[in-house]
C-alpha cells in the first residue's frame, strides 16, 4: 500500500518533493521521527493527523520556517537546504497557514505587495492580483483593509498572495476549518484546477470526508511518526481515523429526551448597523432558545454572525433593551459584564486576543470572564487562589494538556486553548451559553471533548446558542439549525428535518435554486 | 551568517530582568566611545559618572532626592504605558501641579496660617496636575486627537505658564527683580529627613506611591484591567472593560502623581517656585519607566539608576569638563538600548548559518 503509484493518471516519476527520514527534536521531544513522503506534480496529497501528530513541524520544516534535526529534503533531484521561507518562495514553495499572517491595517492589495518581491510597482501587483483573484475565482477587493475581512475572506488572500507566485507545490494548513461547505467546495474547485495545472498540494486537514473526496493520496502521522501513506478513496472515514488516532473515535452523545423548558434566551427585533461599511447590518433577527435545546446558526462567513455574536455577548449594545432576554430580563442596553451577572457565558470565535489575551497566563485569563460573577474578586482585590483553582478544576474536567500549571494562554495548542476558553465558562453552569465556531481548528479529540461538553450543559438545563460553519457539526449536536445570511436570520429547522440542500439553500439567500446548491447537497 | 528573531513561547522570566541590563552595558560601551571621541578618557569619566557617586554620603542623599520625582512620575507613567496610552506630557503636569500648590504657598506667604498648608499644597499639586492631563485624555477620547501630540504640545503651554506667573504676578518684591515666588514658609516646606542634608519626606512618598502601584498591578482588578486594556484590547472589552475610561483614569493618576512630584519639589529641595524647577524630569521620568520594564520595584531602581546619571554628570562636568548635555545624550541612548532589548523577553536571537546558498541553483 505505501508509496505506489496513486491512480492511472500520475505515472510513476521523479517526485517533486522527496522528504527523506525527517526528523526534528525539540530538546528530547521527537516531534517529527524519521518522515519519508513523496509528492508528485499534478497531484493532491492529505498529510493527515490529530493536533500534535507533527503535521505543522512537518510542513514548516518543508517551507524553510524551521531547520530538521536529521533527514534531507530533495526537490527535483537535488538536495535542498532551505535556509527560510524566502528560499522555499524562490523555489516554487508557498505555503497558506492556518493562522493568518496578515497585518490587519493594511489592504489587501498593500499586504499582497508586502509578501512578494520589491521589483514590481504596486500598480502592476494589484492588477496582478484582480487578475489572480478573478482567474481562480477568489473575489477580493484590493483596497479593502484586512480587519474588515472575515475570516473566510483573510484566508482568500493568504490563498491569492501564494498563488500570485505560481508556486510548483502549495501548501494548505487545515483550509476548510474556516470555510462554509460552500465555500470549501469553491476551494475544491480551485485546487483541482490548481493540480490539474500541474502544481503538487499538501493538504493538511482533519476532515475525513472531505480528504476523501479531494485527495489522491493521503500520509497520515500519529506521535510523530508515519503511519501509513494510502489512497484515501479506497479508505473507508473510518479506517482513516483508526489510523489517525489509533483508536476508535468516541461517539458524540447526545443524551436521549432532554427536557426542555421555556425560553431561556429570546432575541426579538434586533436590529444592529454594521459597525464598518463591509460588515452585516443585523436586520430584526428574532430567535428563542429554549432551556436544554442546543440551536445551531449556520451561514457563510460574513453575513452577520460577527454582529450577532457582539449584539448577544453586549460588547455591542442593542437599540432596546428587550431586543436581547436573558433569562426573562431584558438585558439589550446591558453590557457584557452585567449580561454575565445574569447567568449568561461566551465564548468567541477568537481564540486569542478575543477570547483570551495571549500573553497572559492562563489564571489571568480565568479572570478576564469570570471577575463579574465568580466570586474572584474580593472589594476589587483579586483572590488568586479562586483564579487557579478555575484553572485547574478546568484541567481536570476538559483534559487541557500544557507544560505548566499556569502557561501563558498562546503557548497553549489550538484544542488544548478551546477546550479551556469552553471550560472556562461552562464550570460556570451559565444559564445561556452563546458560542461561535466551538471547534474552528481543532482536532478530532478536542472537538468531541467540547461537542459532548455542550451536550451535556444542554442537558442540564442551559439554552445553548452555537454559531457555526461546520454543518457536520451543527447536523451532530443541535436541536435545531437557523441559517443567517446577509444580517438576516431565518426560521429554524428541526435539525432532522433539515436537509443539506435546504440548508445550503438558505446559506444561499433564498429559496432560488441555484447551481451550485447542487454540491453542497451532495457534501 | 546573519541573525533572526525567533517568537519564543513564553515570556522569558530570566530576559525580563536582563534586559534592562544588557542595555545599560551596551550603552556604557557607546559612552565609553562618545567619551573616547570627544578626547576624554572614558574609565576616568565612567567612574566619575558611576562610581563616585556611590562613595559618599551627601551624593548618595541626592540620588534619593533626585530619584524621588523620577519614580513618581515613572510609576505614573507606567499605567499609562501598561494600558497602552501615551502619555509623553508629564513633564507639564509636573509644572502646573509645582504652580496649583504654590498658589496656597504664595497665597498664605508670611501670614503663619498652621500645618494644613502643606498637605493642602499637596492635595493641590495632585488635583492640578491630574485636571491637566485630563485634557490630553479627554481630546483622546472624544475627538480621537492622539495624545501623544496633544499631552507633549501642553509640556510648553505650561512651562511658559509658569514663566509668566514667576515674572508677573507671583514674582517677589522683594526679590531683585529675579523671577522666583518668595521663599516658602516653613509650613509650606516639606520636612527633612536627615539634618544638613536635602534628604526630604517626599523620598518616604515615594516609596509609598512604589508600594501601592504595586499592590494596585499585582492584586487588584483595577491593575488587571489595565495590563489587559494594554495587551489585547479585543480581550478586554470582550472582558467588559471600558477602554476609554481607563484612558482617562490613567491620565489623571499618572497627571496627579506628577503634579505631586512637582509641588514636593518646589516645596521640597528647590524651596519656591522658579523656572527651571525640573532637569526634564517629566522625560526622563519615561526612560525610568521603560528601564524598570513598567514594574514598580523596577521602576524605583530604574529611577536610582538615573538619578545617579544625573548626579554623575554634575561631577563630571565640574571635574572633567564633560559638557552636562552629554547626561541627556546618554538617557536618550538608554532609552533606545532599553527599548531594543526588550525584544529578547519575547523573541530570541538565533544566527543563520550561510552555507545553504548552493542549494538555490535549482530554481
Amino acid at each position: 500500500m505505501l508509496d505506489q503509484s496513486p491512480s492511472n493518471d500520475v505515472p510513476v516519476r521523479e517526485p517533486l518533493l522527496r522528504a527523506i527520514g525527517i526528523t526534528k527534536l525539540f530538546a528530547t521531544f521527537r516531534a517529527n521521527d524519521a518522515i519519508d513522503l513523496d509528492l508528485y506534480p499534478e497531484e493532491i496529497h492529505a498529510l493527515l493527523g490529530e493536533n500534535g501528530a507533527g503535521k505543522s513541524t512537518f510542513v514548516k520544516i518543508v517551507y524553510g520556517l524551521i531547520q530538521p534535526s536529521g533527514g534531507e529534503l530533495r526537490w527535483m533531484g537535488r538536495r535542498l537546504d532551505l535556509a527560510g521561507p524566502a528560499d522555499a518562495r524562490a523555489l516554487g514553495i508557498g505555503m497558506v497557514f492556518q493562522h493568518f499572517s496578515l497585518f490587519e491595517n493594511l489592504t489587501v492589495a498593500e499586504n499582497v505587495a508586502l509578501g512578494l518581491a520589491p521589483t514590481d510597482s504596486f500598480a502592476a501587483i494589484t492588477a496582478r492580483l484582480v487578475e489572480v483573484s478573478q482567474l481562480y475565482g477568489l473575489l477580493l477587493d484590493p483596497k479593502r483593509e484586512i480587519w474588515r475581512l472575515s475570516v473566510g475572506e483573510r484566508q482568500r488572500v493568504e490563498i491569492v498572495r501564494a498563488l500570485m507566485q505560481n508556486p510548483k507545490l502549495l501548501i494548505l494548513d487545515e483550509p476548510t476549518a474556516v470555510l462554509t461547505p460552500r465555500e470549501a467546495n469553491q476551494l475544491f474547485v480551485v485546487l483541482e484546477r490548481l493540480k490539474n495545472e500541474g502544481r503538487a498540494i499538501l493538504y493538511i486537514s482533519h476532515k475525513l470526508e472531505e480528504v476523501k473526496r479531494l485527495c489522491d493520496r493521503a500520509t497520515i502521522l500519529r506521535g510523530g511518526k508515519k503511519v501509513a501513506t494510502c489512497n484515501p478513496r479506497r479508505e473507508t472515514a473510518a479506517s482513516l481515523a483508526r489510523m489517525m488516532v489509533g483508536g476508535e473515535i468516541g461517539e458524540v452523545k447526545a443524551q436521549s429526551g432532554r427536557a426542555l423548558s421555556a425560553p431561556r434566551l429570546i432575541v426579538q427585533g434586533l436590529t444592529l448597523e454594521a459597525d464598518d461599511p463591509h460588515g452585516a447590518r443585523l436586520d430584526d433577527v428574532c430567535v428563542e432558545v429554549k432551556g436544554g435545546e442546543i440551536l445551531g446558526i449556520a451561514g457563510v462567513a460574513g453575513n452577520g454572525q460577527d454582529e450577532l455574536f457582539a449584539a448577544l455577548s453586549g460588547e455591542r449594545r442593542a437599540q432596546s433593551p428587550s431586543a436581547v432576554v436573558i433569562d426573562g430580563q431584558p438585558a439589550g442596553h446591558l453590557s457584557v459584564t452585567e449580561r454575565r451577572k445574569r447567568g449568561a457565558a461566551f465564548v468567541p470565535e477568537e481564540r486569542l486576543g478575543h477570547g483570551t489575551a495571549p500573553r497572559m497566563k492562563l489564571s489571568d485569563n480565568a479572570l478576564l470572564t469570570g471577575h463579574a460573577a465568580s466570586g474572584m474578586v474580593n472589594h476589587g482585590f483579586i483572590d488568586k487562589g479562586a483564579t487557579l483553582a478555575v484553572v485547574d478544576r478546568t484541567t481536570t474536567a476538559f483534559d487541557v494538556r500544557k507544560a505548566k500549571r499556569d502557561p501563558e494562554a498562546a503557548s497553549l495548542s489550538g484544542g488544548n486553548l478551546q477546550k479551556f476558553i469552553v471550560g472556562r465558562e461552562i464550570l460556570r453552569e451559565p444559564g445561556v451559553l452563546v458560542v461561535s465556531q466551538p471547534t474552528w481548528g481543532v482536532d478530532a479529540g478536542a472537538a468531541a471533548t467540547i461537542r459532548q461538553a455542550l451536550l451535556d450543559l444542554a442537558a442540564r438545563g442551559t439554552a445553548v446558542l452555537v454559531i457555526s460553519q461546520d454543518l457536520d457539526e451543527l447536523a451532530e449536536i443541535a436541536d435545531r439549525i437557523a441559517v443567517i445570511f446577509h444580517g438576516r436570520l431565518s426560521a429554524p429547522l428541526m435539525t432532522i428535518a433539515a436537509s443539506r440542500e435546504k440548508l445550503g439553500l438558505l446559506m444561499g439567500g433564498s429559496s432560488v435554486l441555484q447551481p451550485e446548491a447542487s454540491h453542497v447537497a451532495g457534501a | 551568517m546573519w541573525l533572526v528573531l525567533e517568537r519564543r513561547a513564553e515570556r522569558s522570566a530570566l530576559m525580563a530582568i536582563a534586559s534592562p541590563l544588557i542595555a545599560i552595558g551596551l550603552t556604557l560601551v557607546t559612552m565609553t566611545v562618545l567619551f573616547a571621541l570627544i578626547g576624554k578618557n572614558p574609565f576616568a569619566a565612567l567612574w566619575v559618572y558611576f562610581i563616585d557617586p556611590l562613595t559618599d554620603a551627601y551624593s548618595l542623599q541626592e540620588i534619593a532626592v533626585k530619584a524621588t520625582p523620577l519614580v513618581m512620575i515613572a510609576l505614573g507613567l507606567s499605567l499609562c504605558y501598561l494600558a497602552n496610552v501615551w502619555n509623553i506630557g508629564a513633564e507639564g503636569q509636573f509644572l502646573i501641579g509645582a504652580v496649583t500648590g504654590s498658589w496656597l504657598a504664595v497665597k498664605t506667604n508670611g501670614t503663619d496660617p498652621g500645618q494644613w498648608v502643606l498637605p493642602a499644597m499637596l492635595v493641590l499639586g495632585a488635583l492640578g496636575g491630574a485636571l491637566y492631563a485630563l485634557i490630553p485624555a479627554v481630546c483622546k477620547t472624544k475627538f480621537g486627537a492622539s495624545e501623544i501630540l496633544t499631552s507633549l504640545m501642553l509640556v510648553y503651554v505650561a512651562d511658559l505658564f509658569l514663566d509668566y506667573l514667576v515674572r508677573g504676578p507671583w514674582r517677589d518684591p522683594k526679590g531683585y527683580n529675579f523671577p522666583t515666588t518668595p521663599d516658602f514658609d516653613p509650613v509650606a516646606t516639606v520636612p527633612i529627613l536627615i539634618e544638613g542634608s536635602r534628604l526630604h519626606a517626599g523620598a518616604l512618598i515615594a516609596l509609598i506611591v512604589v508600594v501601592a502601584a504595586m499592590l494596585l498591578l499585582g492584586r487588584t482588578i483595577k491593575g488587571f484591567e489595565i495590563k489587559v486594556v494594554g495587551s489585547a484590547p479585543r480581550a478586554a472589552r470582550f472582558a467588559g472593560f471600558n477602554a476609554d475610561q481607563l484612558v482617562i483614569l490613567t491620565f489623571l493618576v499618572s497627571g496627579a502623581l506628577a503634579g505631586l512630584a512637582g509641588i514636593i519639589e518646589v516645596a521640597g529641595p528647590v524651596g519656591n517656585l522658579r523656572p527651571n524647577i525640573s532637569p526634564g524630569y517629566g522625560f526622563t521620568a519615561i526612560i525610568v519607566a521603560f528601564l524598570g520594564r513598567l514594574h514598580p520595584i523596577g521602576i524605583l531602581l530604574a529611577g536610582l539608576f538615573l538619578a545617579l546619571t544625573f548626579i554623575g554628570g554634575e561631577q563630571a562636568q565640574i571635574s572633567m569638563r564633560i559638557p552636562l548635555d552629554l547626561t541627556k545624550v546618554f538617557q536618550g541612548i538608554l532609552l533606545f538600548f532599553v527599548l531594543a532589548s526588550d525584544s529578547l523577553v519575547l523573541y530570541r536571537i538565533r544566527l543563520m548559518r550561510p552555507h545553504r546558498k548552493t542549494a538555490h541553483a535549482t530554481s
